[in-house]
């Protein structure tokens, strides 16, 4: 590796006032942010938020209509060949040939890299020994999935793009995911993950773009998602009157779910004890209350809410 | 050199797993050939059938390889994004298309191979072969054919893409002289065939194959023309995802 880009390694990608259009609809508009090397980016977004186009720039597939991407300190179009050589994709779905067997694609894909990944080594830590044999038109989702981000991971990569790295994956196999991503970033890997599942991005993420509409609508940590976002939960099949306990509390109270509620903007004990105190005074059941932070669900519910208005 | 080498095997083992493709670039030329040398029912203007057949069974299999294996692959390895995935690799675009050239030239060449010793089993007159010249039909009409296949593969979806190419091959087998004679066919249909790669490539081989030259240089810049047009067409046409 040149010592240049050792040097333009200290930011793994940055995006400035990216704008990708398809004929007259803007899928993306004037984005900016950055992802650090050793940390977990993860990308959320609804369908159509601009979250694929703006990968799939980064990825170099994609050629923007205007504004710069620099991926490892290279232009992903001018500079594609050194890139590929560091950077591991995963793609949604796909990308691999139907009759092509487990062991034969992970060799095949070990040998065009070059990086000395060893593809037996690499069939293991994603767990798949027992289907190395198997044609990928035979596997499960789970395990296609599995397969993708072994080919990613052929690249020993500087820097990987993950697209729904989880989706489809049974409990077990989403641990073996997860702690994969977190040995990537330990290892100083940039990390970028777009995904759909808060609980995922929620469990994996060090920080945090939000898409909505081609816009990035909030981005930052966890924590700063969440800050000043204290909020009271509890479940109830009783009916609630939502009014009358807003009143009684003087603070919002929602259902964000069947059989959940949220007591917005406090986490106070006092409130909880009030909360209760209305419960038993209504005949209402109450179960699970708890009290801290606005779930990461909860955040993109309410942001993507608001830059919809 | 050792990443195309790498995509080569692949390109050929992806190949050698496809029943299908398998039965289109070997199994039908090898059967038409060994069914009418044997079973004597072409007019093939006073030439023993297989003398008349060899030409234009080694034209079919050119076109089966270059234009339909190789399109119809390339037209589903771009609907299942495999192009696109390979494009995040080092092996990069040029290497890509040498292995696939490379993986098409060496399934003619078993092609070719094949057929000239069945049809040397079944008596073929093989004096006038010229190697030379072989090479070069075979070179032009796989440029010229694997150009049509690559436009159609580059624009179409998989399965639409699957169909257009065997409607092709069959339209162009039938009017390219490959199994019954051109100077059979109505003078219109004559030269529309003339004029079509099967037929320009079949007149080609029917040269190379024999003593004297029959079609002189025309069938030959004909060829060349389709070559130039239809690699011209597939680089226009062509999208990797």
């Amino acid at each position: 590796m040149s010592s240049a880009l050792h040097a333009t390694e200290s930011v793994g990608l940055s995006v400035s006032h990216l704008v990708i259009k398809y004929g007259d609809i803007t899928a993306v508009d004037h984005v900016s942010f950055t992802a650090q090397p050793g940390r977990v980016t993860v990308i959320l977004g609804p369908n159509g938020a601009g979250k694929t186009s703006t990968i799939e720039a980064c990825e170099g597939f994609l050629a923007p209509t205007s504004g710069s991407v620099q991926v490892l300190g290279l232009n992903p179009f001018l500079q594609r060949k050194q890139l590929n050589r560091k950077m591991g994709v995963m793609l949604q779905e796909g990308g691999i040939y139907p009759s092509a067997r487990v062991a034969e694609l992970v060799r095949q894909y070990c040998a065009l890299y070059g990086n000395g990944v060893d593809a037996d080594v690499l069939i293991s830590r994603v767990g798949l020994q027992s289907v190395a044999s198997t044609t990928y038109r035979r596997l499960s989702g789970g395990e296609k999935q599995r397969l993708s981000l072994a080919l990613a991971l052929a690249a020993r990569p500087h820097i990987i793009f993950l697209d729904e790295p989880t989706s489809g994956i049974d409990v077990n196999g989403r641990d073996l995911v997860r702690h994969i991503i977190r040995e990537l970033r330990d290892s100083g890997c940039c990390v970028l993950v777009a995904t759909h599942e808060l609980d995922e991005a929620e469990r994996i993420a060090d920080d945090v773009l939000i898409f909505h509409r081609g816009n990035i609508v909030a981005s930052g940590t966890l924590d700063e998602l969440r800050s000043g976002r204290e909020e009271i939960r509890f479940r109830s099949t009783s009916r609630i009157d939502l009014h009358s306990l807003s009143t009684t509390l003087g603070l919002p109270v929602e259902q964000t779910r069947l059989h959940e509620f949220t007591v917005a903007g406090t986490s106070d004990a006092r409130v909880i004890v009030q909360l209760t105190d209305w419960a038993k005074a209504n005949n209402v059941e109450l179960g699970d209350i708890g009290a801290g932070s606005q779930r990461l669900d909860d955040v993109f519910r309410r942001l993507t809410a608001e830059s919809a208005s | 050199m050792k990443l195309l080498r790498i995509q080569l095997a692949c390109e050929l083992r992806v190949l050698a797993r496809n029943g299908e493709q398998l039965l289109l670039i070997l199994g039908i030329p090898l059967l038409l050939l060994s069914f009418f040398s044997n079973v004597d029912i072409l007019p093939t203007s006073g030439q023993s059938s297989v003398n008349f057949l060899l030409p234009g069974i080694v034209a079919l299999a050119i076109m089966s390889t270059a234009m339909v294996s190789l399109g119809i692959a390339t037209g589903f390895e771009r609907s299942y994004q495999v192009l696109k995935r390979l494009g995040a690799t080092p092996l990069g675009v040029p290497r890509l298309v040498l292995a696939k050239a490379l993986s098409v030239l060496v399934v003619e060449l078993v092609q070719v191979t094949l057929l000239i010793s069945l049809a040397q089993v079944f008596g073929a007159d093989l004096g006038g072969l010229n190697i030379a010249k072989l090479a070069l039909a075979i070179a032009l009409g796989t440029l010229a054919f694997s150009g049509v296949g690559l436009s159609l593969a580059g624009r179409l979806r998989g399965e639409i893409n699957l169909a257009a190419q065997n409607a092709l091959y069959l339209l162009l087998l039938l009017i390219g002289g490959i199994v019954f004679p051109l100077q059979e066919f109505p003078s219109w249909l004559h030269w529309v065939g003339r004029i079509a790669p099967s037929g320009a490539l079949a007149d080609v081989m029917r040269d190379v194959f024999s003593r004297t030259s029959v079609h002189g240089a025309s069938s030959l810049v004909v060829l060349l023309c389709w070559a130039v047009a239809a690699q011209l067409s597939a680089f226009k046409l062509f999208r990797w995802n």
